[in-house]
């Protein structure tokens, strides 16, 4: 099994050359925000690993945060250039990949970042600038792009061959439309139409760091129980404390914000979605968010590697990055649908987990005691989310038109079509995919 | 916490409680402000007909509805509008991304509208009901006075009954969210509804009161001392301000025009002209059977909450599509499905904590799509729409049309407070959604515009699962229903129009 990996290139950009930039980076669209694959600067399409890439000005419309809501001086951050991409493999050959094939068009991007200088070793650059996602999502772990698209065409093989065989079809059982359907399948392959390739061995590297992993992060824990058993009630003392005191920010977005994001959206049945704002000052707050997303990400690497993060079905991949020293975090995500239907299932199935992160960040709806109301308050927490997103420049999705619904369906119909062990109601559920 | 206060039936619209099923006669005037002061007097004079329930009970009744521009013509301060929701304020037809997602595009597109974009822009809705033979009476009633110099009259959108049924044939309206009038439902405010329930707050379809997640609204508030603010109750919320929005609430019309004879010609040869397999696949679109509206999923053994007070409630719309998990009564993309596929916020009404909380981490289901669609209770619509054409059966549909043949179809009300939440919502998502309910490749049967999407050049497919079979597929189903036009109006409440007609004093 080939498992994701994923980068987070963030650098400072120079201040005077931003608009310059966002017309290179408009430049390799198709629709707004949406990646022309062929472009000439970074042509995504011809990096057979690549799931999804983007780039994003990081620009915070929220640095007045700190100052109204804690009196603390406001912190002018330059804004960033962040290149976010998630692949199959390990980042190192990804990296080379990239500087192999794009490599001018990213010097060409890249220009723009303080610091730059035209003769650098890009793939070293880029690593240098990498900031290591806090908690990391992938959908389905070891679902490659190679999979996705064999899995996509032998379900678009199997209706068609289905639909011109319809009336055939109509008069058989489960197990009789299996049949057929597996030595279509056979003759298919062997014709060279439908391949169905071999699972790449696990790299024993990633393997070993998962068990040490998985087993790792409960001994810390258990280490760690008798001192956070007895921090308890002072950590709930500060929590409730700081419960009622944090001031939520969260008027309605300013309309022309509003207009800029959603012209962004809704072109492709997945959507991006990128959002930063600052944590809230002191250590309190750093070190609870820390250990949280330390914790869900020991879940997204070992419970919610199956198709869902909780509830949630509908994200293709997540990260959080901590930037600037962990003063801010950047979430960016893939999705499912609109931005509306997102916003309710984050309150409706994972209300709880949407505050338990970012209610340590300045401005978010009150919660009580880390997990209740916050994004339960509804208008509030949709406006908070909304002035907090930015605008992708640049999105690629290596499988526009495929929700992470489809991709889970075509895996069910290559996983069946490859036994003839099934029960009769395996065959039953397996027929009832198409 | 609770701080509602009963609801003053007298300052609501009718509509919001009634449908008007008597008066079967309607038609609604889209006018533009022309004179503001002429418009304020004869709003203060007009008739306008209240929710209240009356011993003998009105054989006719007078609504009328504003757009932010008719607000703006009235001389409502921009301060006060931003109090509106952003979908209000910029419209259903002005911004791409909007018909973008409301499936407002191609032959629906707004620049193909009749009203409502952009250069036909209505600044209010003046709807009128009356009972059979009454109607032309009420109209020239209702156009004395000052409407000549108030109105610029754009059009007036006739309506016909063709005996409660929509123009395909089959009955509409059948199912309605039932309204928490006394405000005695208690929303979770953290936790989880576990099973579906007809009754929904107030708030969903009134504002100035809590909604489905115990909260108010936004909606325009005003200071005690700002202009006209003498006229409005108080914003139960925020006790010092007063509240525009209260027993006012938001009205999305759309005039829907249907290819009668388009729908039963191609259901007639994806049947190879068998009437009773047409009528099934009809059904099948639907999700309700053609002759009375059964629906096509066995009745529930158990009461549902605010199911069975309504006319036909115990027939008609007792039921959820919780014993159909495989489609095979009931496909996936029938219509009332998807729009409202009547889920709880969780699934498998788990009992216990433990099983609850297997749920909440997201672990426990049986089935393939048991959590793909949650809490439809955020989701609900009050439908009031009239039809308009003459009748036509789906036996008359057959025939080719004769020349000049009129055009039929609906003019679609809903009735909601949060415009994007509930009908941008279930239209965007629901409906017009090509990977609706673990879908793909299809779009609403009855409404879908098949547009394609990226990677999905065809959405004009409609699956039927067959139970222990391969799913029958319908392929290249044509687009039935064009948008014609449209727009948001704010429907206020009695005092938010005497606010209105008192803004020039």
């Amino acid at each position: 099994m080939m498992p994701q990996g994923n980068l987070f290139v963030a650098a400072p950009l120079k201040m005077d050359r931003v608009a310059e930039l966002r017309s290179l980076l408009a430049s390799m669209n198709v629709d707004p925000g949406m990646a022309n694959p062929q472009n000439p600067i970074v042509p995504f399409g011809q990096f057979g690993r690549l799931h999804f890439a983007r780039f994003v000005i990081l620009e915070d419309q929220s640095l007045d945060d700190i100052h109204t809501a804690y009196g603390l001086p406001r912190r002018d951050y330059p804004f960033m250039l962040a290149f976010i991409a998630d692949f199959d493999g390990d980042a190192d050959d990804f990296r080379a990949e990239l500087a192999r094939h794009a490599g001018d068009g990213l010097r060409r991007i890249f220009s723009f970042c303080e610091g730059f200088s035209p003769d650098a070793d890009l793939a070293r650059w880029m690593k240098r600038r990498e900031k290591r996602a806090a908690t990391a999502y992938v959908n389905w772990v070891g679902r490659t792009v190679q999979r996705i698209r064999e899995d996509d065409a032998l379900r678009r093989a199997l209706q068609a061959y289905l639909h011109n065989n319809a009336a055939v079809f109509a008069l058989k059982d489960s197990r009789d439309v299996h049949r057929s359907l597996r030595a279509f399948v056979e003759v298919e392959k062997a014709a060279g139409r439908i391949k169905l390739s071999e699972e790449e061995p696990t790299p024993f590297g990633w393997q070993l760091r998962k068990v040490v992993h998985l087993v790792g992060v409960p001994l810390i824990l258990l280490a760690l129980a008798p001192v956070l058993v007895l921090y308890l009630p002072l950590f709930i003392f500060q929590l409730r404390s700081r419960e009622k005191s944090d001031m939520e920010i969260a008027p309605r977005p300013d309309p022309k914000h509003e207009a800029a994001l959603a012209q962004l959206e809704d072109y492709d049945v997945t959507n991006q979605f990128s959002v930063m704002g600052g944590i809230k000052p002191g250590l309190f707050r750093r070190w609870t968010l820390s250990f949280l997303l330390w914790l869900v990400n020991y879940t997204a690497r070992h419970v919610y590697i199956r198709g869902h993060l909780a509830r949630v079905s509908t994200i293709h991949f997540a990260r959080w990055v901590f930037i600037n020293g962990k003063n801010r975090l950047v979430f960016a995500s893939n999705y499912d649908g609109s931005l509306e239907s997102y916003m309710e299932d984050f309150i409706n199935k994972a209300g709880w987990g949407l505050n338990l992160v970012f209610s340590n960040g300045i401005s978010y709806p009150t919660t009580n005691w880390l997990v209740l109301e916050g994004s339960k308050n509804e208008q509030k927490f949709k406006y908070c989310l909304r002035r907090h997103q930015l605008s992708t420049q640049v999105w690629y999705n290596a499988h526009p038109g495929l929700s992470a619904f489809d991709l889970k369906r075509s895996a069910l119909i290559r996983d069946g079509i490859e036994r003839d062990d099934m029960t009769d109601a395996g065959f039953r559920q397996w027929v009832a995919l198409f | 916490m609770n701080m509602a206060s009963s609801v003053d039936y007298d300052d609501v619209q009718g509509p919001v409680r009634f449908g008007y099923p008597r008066m079967t006669e309607a038609c609604y005037f889209l006018v533009k402000v022309k004179n503001a002061s002429a418009t304020r007097a004869w709003l203060a004079s007009a008739p306008i007909t209240s929710a209240e329930k009356l011993e003998q009970p009105p054989k006719a009744a007078l609504q009328v509805a504003f757009t932010r521009e008719g607000l703006e013509a009235l001389g409502v301060p921009q301060n006060v509008i931003a109090g509106f929701s952003s979908e209000f304020i910029s419209g259903m037809a002005v911004d791409e991304n909007r018909s973008r997602r409301l499936g407002d595009t191609g032959a629906n597109s707004p620049s193909n509208w009749q009203w409502g974009a952009a250069n036909n822009f209505p600044h209010a809705v003046v709807m009128l009901f009356a009972e059979p033979g009454l109607l032309d009476e009420w109209k020239q009633s209702i156009k004395e006075k000052s409407w000549q110099e108030a109105f610029e009259q754009m059009d007036c959108l006739p309506t016909s009954d063709i005996g409660g049924r929509e123009p395909f044939g089959f009955v509409d309206g059948l199912s309605q969210p039932e309204i928490d009038w006394e405000q005695t439902r208690k929303v979770p405010i953290n936790g989880n509804e576990r099973e579906y329930s007809n009754v929904v707050s107030l708030g969903e379809f009134l504002l100035g009161y809590p909604n489905e997640y115990g909260r108010y609204t936004d909606r325009p508030l005003l200071g005690p001392v700002d202009r006209g603010s003498s006229e409005l109750p108080f914003a139960e919320d925020q006790p010092s301000n007063k509240d525009l929005g209260r027993n006012g609430t938001y009205l999305v019309m759309r005039q829907l025009a249907q290819d009668v004879r388009g729908f039963w010609q191609f259901l007639d040869k994806a049947t190879n002209s068998n009437p009773e397999e047409r009528y099934r696949l009809g059904s099948y679109m639907v999700g309700r059977v053609l002759a009375d509206g059964s629906p096509l999923v066995p009745l529930s053994p158990l009461a549902i909450p605010g199911v069975g007070a309504a006319r036909d409630g115990l027939t008609k719309n007792m039921f959820t599509f919780d014993s159909d998990v495989e489609g095979t009564h009931c496909p996936y993309g029938a219509h009332i499905r998807r729009a409202n596929p009547r889920n709880a916020d969780i699934p498998g009404a788990p009992k216990g904590l433990i099983s609850t909380l297997i749920r909440i981490l997201g672990f426990g289901n049986k089935n393939l799509r048991d959590d793909l669609i949650a809490s439809t209770r955020f989701h609900r619509l009050i439908r009031r729409g009239r039809e308009y054409g003459p009748k036509l059966t789906p036996e008359e549909a057959l025939q080719p049309a004769p020349e000049n043949d009129p055009e039929r179809g609906l003019h679609f009300f809903a009735i909601n407070s949060n415009i994007q939440r509930q009908f941008e919502f279930v239209q965007s998502a629901w409906l017009m959604g090509t990977k609706f309910d673990g879908l793909t490749e299809e779009s609403d049967p009855l409404i879908g515009n098949r547009s394609p999407v990226a990677g999905c050049p065809c959405t004009g497919t409609f699956s039927i699962p067959q139970s222990g079979a391969v799913r029958r597929r319908i392929m290249d189903v044509p687009q039935f229903i064009t948008v014609r036009g449209g727009a948001y109006f704010f429907l206020p409440g009695m005092s938010a129009l005497r606010y209105l007609s008192r803004l020039g004093d």
